[in-house]
């Protein structure tokens, strides 16, 4: 923001201490206070730059082998999957709350558009409608749960994800349907797989849909009503409903808004594998909260940038193909993973602290 | 005397709300009139809060009636207080910490453009000349309100509670956490929005406080309405006997 209002917050604070010490005590605070204000006003900055510096540290060590359109945009396409359900997940967590089902509602839409299309032989176009209706049923019925019956988040998606998961397998028989097939007689199940050239890029239908969905998202969350509303559910829902915001309809749309999602991140799986298989996506649950603790969303809600999210889930895509091609173990991108959540929380805390 | 001024802004009518078994409020009736200061008085756990958060919709009465301008109405939630014109600073404040003043200001009612989009600008604008009326000194409008000291959260609070031109308002304890200079500020506050015809509700521990800023005094203790008197009537001592005996003084009993 603007100077003026940095200088007069630390010139406040400086003049809250003891007129001996002020002079240090400036110095320090209006950094300290300088940077916890570019964090909380820019949430995503931290995941920007270990974004930027993991890109630069592996251009560097590869060259034009990782340093090239092809090999990061391939990082687009790796990651486009767990990047729509973990913007579905970002939204969750905004209001303080965990979604473990978005893997499950994301195999079971596609499944449900695979099977409508081929065991009824519906149009494509229906199959995918129910589809997408089927994942935005179950987010409202987790949101509902949480919302009126007042169960934990934790509890409702962890319930639901089992439920889905069974649903899932039972009603498809765990039969998986062959992409071929799917060419030759759905190809619009196979949509967000297209790829398109844009000079050694290779970007898909899906990357592009990732992108546009967290812009989007991103531009709703900051610039409308409903998206400071889910702010401040996460912030304080106490608060929020004795402002006036209506806590529970918010929080209901919210997780149904998160299950449509992850009913295209279903679509957008079909395209990706190119076949319809319920066993597909098991870790997406764990891999996109992941991805949202890594952007600097706080799992405590009402804080965080949903632009993170997506560059929580391109660090891990740097760091996966980064060392594939550096011939690592990829136990060694696990291990790193791990030590960067832990990080991403520790910074997180700091700002509480700071902030506070 | 209740003739003379015409419609109560509020009756709140033989109300009752109890929690587990335990009767909050028992049987509670009040009313407040335009530019009337009511002091509602009691130990902690009197039930003064819960009675009136029955009228700023924050909890839902069991029994009992509330009128606004002589009309039965259901207040089942905090936004329909809102639709009635009812204002309310919580002991609480009720601000989203991680949200700036002007957000808080407005959470619920943001200002939009005409594409639907919030309005930061106008929100801002509107924020600064209402604080700068209510706290000269406030200048943290881009920190969220978690970083604002007691003194200025509360002023967030009341600001949010005056700007949408309320008719009645709900004070429970708003100078808490405020200096000398600052509680000052709140009564020529209060005497202002009483100029202004609203009707407040004010809960208070300081018995100083309500003889001096509050026309009425109500006290309760236990759940139930110990007796209301008018304050130029009473002592700050004749108060002080009610809170604490529960039930009114001998020269008034009558």
């Amino acid at each position: 923001m603007s100077e003026t209002t940095q200088s007069s917050d630390s010139y406040e604070s400086a003049a809250n201490r003891a007129e001996r010490v002020a002079e240090f005590e400036q110095h320090n605070r209006g950094f300290v206070g300088r940077l916890q204000h570019i964090l909380h006003l820019n949430p995503s900055f931290v995941p920007l730059i270990v974004l930027l510096g993991s890109i630069l540290m592996f251009g560097l060590l590869l060259g034009s082998k990782f340093f090239s359109p092809f090999a990061l945009t391939l990082i687009l396409q790796q990651v486009q999957i767990v990047g729509i359900v973990a913007a579905a997940q970002s939204l969750v967590i905004l209001t303080a709350g965990i979604d473990l089902s978005v893997g499950a509602i994301m195999v079971f839409s596609s499944v449900v558009m695979g099977q409508f299309t081929f065991r009824y032989g519906l149009p494509p176009t229906i199959a995918i409608a129910c589809g997408l209706a089927v994942g935005t049923a179950i987010g409202a019925l987790n949101g509902w749960l949480v919302a009126r019956v007042k169960l934990p988040p934790f509890i409702v998606t962890l319930g639901m994800w089992q439920i889905v998961l069974a649903t899932n397998f039972l009603y498809s028989a765990n039969e998986t349907i062959r992409s071929q097939d799917i060419e030759a007689q759905a190809p619009l199940l196979q949509l967000f797989g297209a790829k398109f050239d844009v000079g050694g890029a290779v970007l898909t239908v899906g990357v592009v849909f990732m992108l546009i969905l967290v812009f989007v998202l991103a531009y709703v969350l900051k610039h409308t009503a409903w998206g400071r509303h889910v702010y401040a559910v996460g912030d304080d829902p106490e608060a929020a409903e004795l402002s006036g915001v209506n806590v529970k309809r918010t929080l209901i749309q919210v997780y149904a808004l998160a299950g449509l999602i992850c009913a295209f991140a279903g679509w957008a799986l079909i395209g990706r594998i190119g076949s319809v298989s319920p066993t597909s996506g098991q870790l997406a649950n764990i891999e996109s909260i992941t991805a949202v603790v890594i952007g600097g969303i706080s799992l405590f809600g009402g804080r965080g940038s949903i632009l993170g999210t997506l560059f929580g889930a391109l660090i891990v895509g740097v760091f996966t193909l980064g060392l594939r091609l550096m011939g690592a173990d990829a136990q060694w991108t696990y291990l790193l993973i791990g030590l960067l959540i832990i990080a991403a929380v520790a910074v997180d805390q700091w700002i509480r602290k700071v902030s506070g | 005397m209740a003739e003379d001024r015409g419609t109560p802004l509020v009756e709140l009518n033989d109300i009752s709300i109890s929690f587990g078994g335990i009767k909050a409020v028992d049987h509670v009736s009040v009313d407040l009139y335009p530019g009337e200061v009511v002091g509602l008085l009691g130990h902690n756990g009197a039930g003064k809060s819960t009675l009136i958060k029955c009228l700023s919709g924050a909890y839902q009465k069991d029994s009992g009636e509330i009128r606004i301008r002589g009309q039965k109405v259901e207040i089942n939630n905090p936004r329909d207080a809102r639709a009635h014109n009812i204002e309310t600073i919580y002991q609480t404040l009720a601000l989203a910490d991680n949200l700036d003043a002007a957000s808080n200001l407005f959470l619920g009612r943001e200002i939009t453009t005409a594409t639907g989009l919030v309005d930061d600008a106008a929100m801002e604008a509107e924020t600064r000349k209402i604080m700068a009326r209510l706290n000269p000194n406030f200048r943290k409008f881009s920190s969220p309100v978690s970083a604002l000291s007691g003194g200025q959260r509360q002023s967030v609070a009341i600001a949010r509670a005056v700007y949408f031109n309320a008719k009645i308002l709900i004070m429970d304890e708003p100078t808490a956490a405020l200096g000398p200079q600052e509680t000052q500020m709140v009564a020529e506050l209060i005497q202002e929005l009483k100029r202004q015809g609203l009707g407040i509700f004010l809960i208070d521990h300081d018995v100083h406080q309500v003889k001096a800023l509050c026309d009425r005094a109500a006290v309760m203790k236990n759940g139930k309405l110990v007796g209301v008197v008018n304050v130029d009537e009473v002592s700050t001592d004749d108060i002080l006997a009610m809170i604490i005996a529960g039930k009114k003084p001998e020269h008034l009993a009558a």
